[in-house]
């Protein structure tokens, strides 16, 4: 991962900083495949326990002693089973699920010697030999002639579709970018999906059958909510956050300064990785999930110093704990309690962030010591958080669908406010903006979009 | 520091951790590395009459493993040793000169008359080797034609060679036993009627590792055909345990040196089976999985037990298990204990629970105050052990003994005292009370 640039100038934005091997190093497996060994031994940790803490933890609720039973004897397909029927997405969500949050955190084995089965290597091992076979588990039901528009092909969308064409409804998913897979595709740090496997599951997924595909269609812009309704028996809303939150500062229209997904969207998309200029000195704003993906992409391109500003503590990071030290293990610095007021320039280019530490005041706020400092960068990005994008909703300055804090309302079984439309996945309030929660909201959904069609026929 | 200095019908050896009868003991070569390390004896690989036996080209053993790939089961195909009997005793010869203070005892397989033994005893006796063992246990191959366990099997056999053993040879005769009866004791009398000096056990039992679900055909297979094995490794320890310990606490076997075999791993597999009687003990699959320096382990892991134990040489725990030993009428119905969940180490995994609600008695309670929590419910509970049995935590669930005197909440009687099934009013062939305690 060395950075092999001269001496640092303003404006040090550059392609090429590293061997062409280096890149194909930085960008593999992260965390490599279980051999058939290690999955024996790691299968046979698991206790087998009884209503198992990992289940409740699961948000799909995949029966994951079952399944790992499953790999233990060597009913490999079975295992994938067990898995994809409560989340068709199973194969890149047991790569980038924080399962140290989820199944892992729940796991018995934490308590005792603080080291959990692997679930998710497990759960990756079984889906990619289910792949490798090639064999499809499931088909879709018999028509019930019910056509369901799902605006949106990321993992909410997609798992909504796969649902309801199992139960023999006719989907029409509408995708604004050229590729289906939403942030499987998009986002996520590239060494997490690699071997292409976003784009394996969703052929995977669209292999069960009677679900149509309309690319490059944009709500708001090709389609609209209101004729969906009309022409469509459901409406599933899948459509993702489209716009990242403002820094709070003056960014000046700046050179340098960029949106972290709009830069991992890039990434993930490009073929020759040694072709996309990363600064030599990189400033990441934020502590989620896309902030850590952000700067331990950048060291991988081969920036020098990668440094991450949070404006609170390590616990207070969206990012979960073991998000954190992979961050440091790929040598990128984390400054906790403080914040940036102000961006440095010169002739329109970024030159580094001001910034000043943060404490807690007596009323428990955030605020500002008045102590500041600078951070020299060729490259500013911003990932502290994505907003939802209002005007598809939007009909003559009235919102269509109700919304709570900033997003779509949805109750439990993920209806809207408005009778025929559902929604699911980052779009909606209340979630925990990932993919496994996308997946959940996206079945749920199917399976009340199919009672409302079944109480509507008893009618 | 104990004592592990060892003597076995006279024969002496620096510790009581013999190799087995069996492949690393089938050459000089073999024997030497192994005295290296420190095993204190060998019964060489069965020797046989010329010409040699042919063993298979194909695979001669199969595995039961674990999922962790640790090796709990073991099978062999192999016949007695397929090198001309000169070479091994020559062989033999010189090991025993070059170690004076191991144990070379020679196993013997030749067909069941009276002049192959008397051949073949003053060949082996003339080598210097300290004793013979009679193989009457192989299951496989050499049964067929009338030797090994098809001898075993019928105490009449065992009785009539160990009797010509002891006619045609001063060595120590030592009767190996196959375990492949439906009781030991009618071949372990026989052959201390036959006048064998001791008996070693068990020998491996029959069986069949594995079917290739593909080939259809046992597996491992020799060109697309399986025969049965011998069956051995630590998976048979348990049924070798019993064995020895119904001979050893055999009136009719009194006072019948015991050299144990099966499945011994450790010194503490081996301290089991000399408590329940044997003298020494043998180790084949043990080495064969790790190689000989395992005895290493054995050794000082068994010296350090037995300081700590203040045992200073092993004569003063041979045979202290025996006593207890006893048959199911013996045991005490007055006695009662309840498991106990040591709530500090419960991980609630929850296991014990639907063990006992699936499978048992339903006496477990799973929450507390709508939380998860495992918890004996003392009504149900019959002390079962399954609880322990199915808990990943070592010491988290015990059996705790009610005190005497107290009342079992399960059905509701007094604990304490000594009553047996023999004297149960429910056995319709009670004996008076007397009569069975005089039988204790």
């Amino acid at each position: 991962m060395g950075a092999k640039t001269p001496a640092a100038t303003a404006g040090d934005i550059a392609a090429g900083r590293l061997e062409a091997d280096e890149y194909a190093a930085n960008f593999s497996d992260s965390h490599p495949p279980l051999t058939l060994q290690q999955s024996l031994v790691e299968s046979d940790r698991c206790y087998f326990c009884y209503d198992a803490p990992c289940i409740q933890a699961c948000p799909t609720g995949i029966d994951i002693p079952s399944f790992i039973h499953k790999v233990a004897t060597g009913n490999v397909k079975g295992a994938a089973h067990d898995i994809l029927k409560q989340n068709i997405m199973g194969a890149v969500c047991a790569r980038v699920c924080p399962t140290e949050v989820l199944c892992e955190g729940a796991c018995v084995r934490n308590s005792q010697e603080h080291k959990p089965v692997a679930i998710g290597a497990l759960q990756r091992y079984a889906t990619d030999a289910l792949f490798a076979s090639g064999e499809q588990l499931f088909k879709a039901g018999l028509s019930t002639g019910k056509r369901v528009a799902v605006v949106g092909g990321g993992p909410a969308g997609l798992s909504c579709a796969h649902r309801l064409a199992m139960l023999g409804h006719a989907v029409t998913v509408f995708e604004a970018r050229p590729k289906l897979g939403g942030l499987n595709e998009y986002g996520v740090a590239a060494y997490k999906v690699t071997n292409d496997i976003a784009q394996r599951e969703v052929d995977y997924l669209l292999a069960v059958g009677n679900i149509q595909v309309q690319g490059g269609k944009a709500l708001g812009r090709d389609i609209s909510l209101a004729q969906l309704r009309k022409d469509f028996h459901a409406v599933f809303v899948g459509a993702g956050l489209g716009a990242v939150n403002s820094l709070g500062v003056d960014e000046g229209g700046l050179s340098g300064v960029h949106d972290a997904v709009k830069y991992i969207e890039t990434l993930r998309q490009t073929k020759d990785l040694s072709r996309l200029p990363v600064g030599r000195r990189v400033v990441v704003i934020g502590g989620g999930m896309t902030a850590i993906d952000i700067a331990c992409q950048t060291k991988r391109l081969g920036a020098e110093d990668v440094t991450m500003i949070y404006r609170r503590g390590p616990e207070q990071m969206g990012a979960s704990e073991k998000e954190q030290d992979w961050a440091q293990v790929n040598g990128v610095r984390i400054k906790h309690w403080t914040r940036p007021v102000g961006l440095l320039s010169s002739n329109g280019q970024v030159t580094g962030v001001e910034l000043e530490y943060t404490k807690l005041d007596d009323s428990g706020r955030l605020a500002g010591t008045g102590e500041r400092y600078t951070v020299a960068a060729d490259m500013v990005f911003k990932a502290i958080g994505q907003v939802l994008v209002k005007d598809p909703f939007d009909e003559n300055g009235r919102l269509l669908l109700d919304m709570r804090d900033g997003r779509i309302a949805i109750d439990d079984e993920r209806r809207t406010s408005v009778p025929g439309v559902w929604a699911g996945g980052d779009c909606v309030a209340g979630g925990q903006d990932l993919t496994v929660a996308a997946v959940e909201d996206g079945k749920l959904a199917a399976l009340s979009i199919d009672k409302s069609f079944k109480s509507a026929a008893k009618r | 520091m104990a004592d592990l200095s060892s003597t076995f019908l006279g024969i002496r050896s620096p510790n009581p951790f013999w190799l087995a009868s069996a492949p690393p003991t089938d050459k000089a070569y073999n024997v030497n590395r192994a005295f290296e390390v420190g095993w204190g004896g060998v019964v060489w690989k069965t020797l046989g009459e010329d010409p040699p036996i042919v063993n298979v080209s194909g695979p001669r053993y199969g595995v039961l493993h674990n999922t962790a790939r640790q090796l709990i089961g073991f099978n062999n195909i192999e016949l007695i040793t397929d090198r001309p009997l000169g070479v091994n005793l020559e062989e033999i010869r010189q090991v025993k000169r070059d170690w004076p203070d191991r144990a070379v005892v020679v196993s013997l397989m030749v067909p069941c008359e009276e002049h192959a033994w008397k051949t073949i005893l003053p060949m082996v006796e003339d080598t210097g080797a300290d004793g013979v063992e009679l193989n009457f246990g192989c299951p496989h191959g050499m049964s067929e034609r009338g030797m090994g366990s098809a001898v075993g099997q019928v105490p009449e056999y065992v009785q009539m060679v160990a009797r010509w053993c002891k006619e045609f040879s001063k060595l120590p005769v030592i009767v190996k036993l196959t375990p492949n009866v439906t009781n030991i004791l009618g071949p372990a009398r026989a052959a201390k009627q036959g006048g064998a000096d001791a008996v070693s056990l068990i020998n491996t039992i029959s069986a069949i590792m594995h079917v290739d679900l593909d080939l259809m055909t046992p597996s491992p297979h020799v060109d697309g055909h399986g025969a049965h094995g011998g069956y051995c490794g630590p998976a048979v320890k348990p049924v070798a345990l019993r064995m020895v310990g119904e001979i050893a606490r055999d009136p009719d076997c009194a006072g019948l040196p015991i050299s144990a075999i099966g499945g011994i791993t450790t010194w503490r597999d081996a301290a089991e089976f000399m408590a329940l009687g044997a003298t020494n003990v043998q180790v084949c699959t043990a080495a064969m999985t790790f190689g000989f320096k395992i005895v290493e382990d054995m050794i000082d892991g068994l010296s350090n037990w037995m300081d700590e134990k203040g045992y200073a040489h092993a004569s003063q725990f041979i045979g202290k298990a025996v006593p207890k030993f006893v048959n199911w009428e013996y045991l005490n119905l007055k006695y009662a204990v309840k498991a106990r969940i040591d709530q500090s180490l419960c991980i609630q995994c929850g296991r014990c629970y639907i063990a006992c609600e699936d499978t048992s008695h339903q006496a477990i309670f799973k929450e507390k105050n709508g939380q998860r929590h495992f918890e004996v419910n003392d009504k149900e509970c019959v002390g079962c052990n399954l609880c322990v049995a199915v808990c990943p935590v070592e010491n988290c669930i015990t059996l705790e003994e009610l005190p005497s005197g107290s009342i079992d909440p399960r059905t509701g009687e007094r604990v304490g005292g000594y009553a047996n099934w023999t004297t149960h009013p429910n056995n319709p062939a009670a004996k008076p009370q007397e009569e069975s305690a005089t039988s204790q």
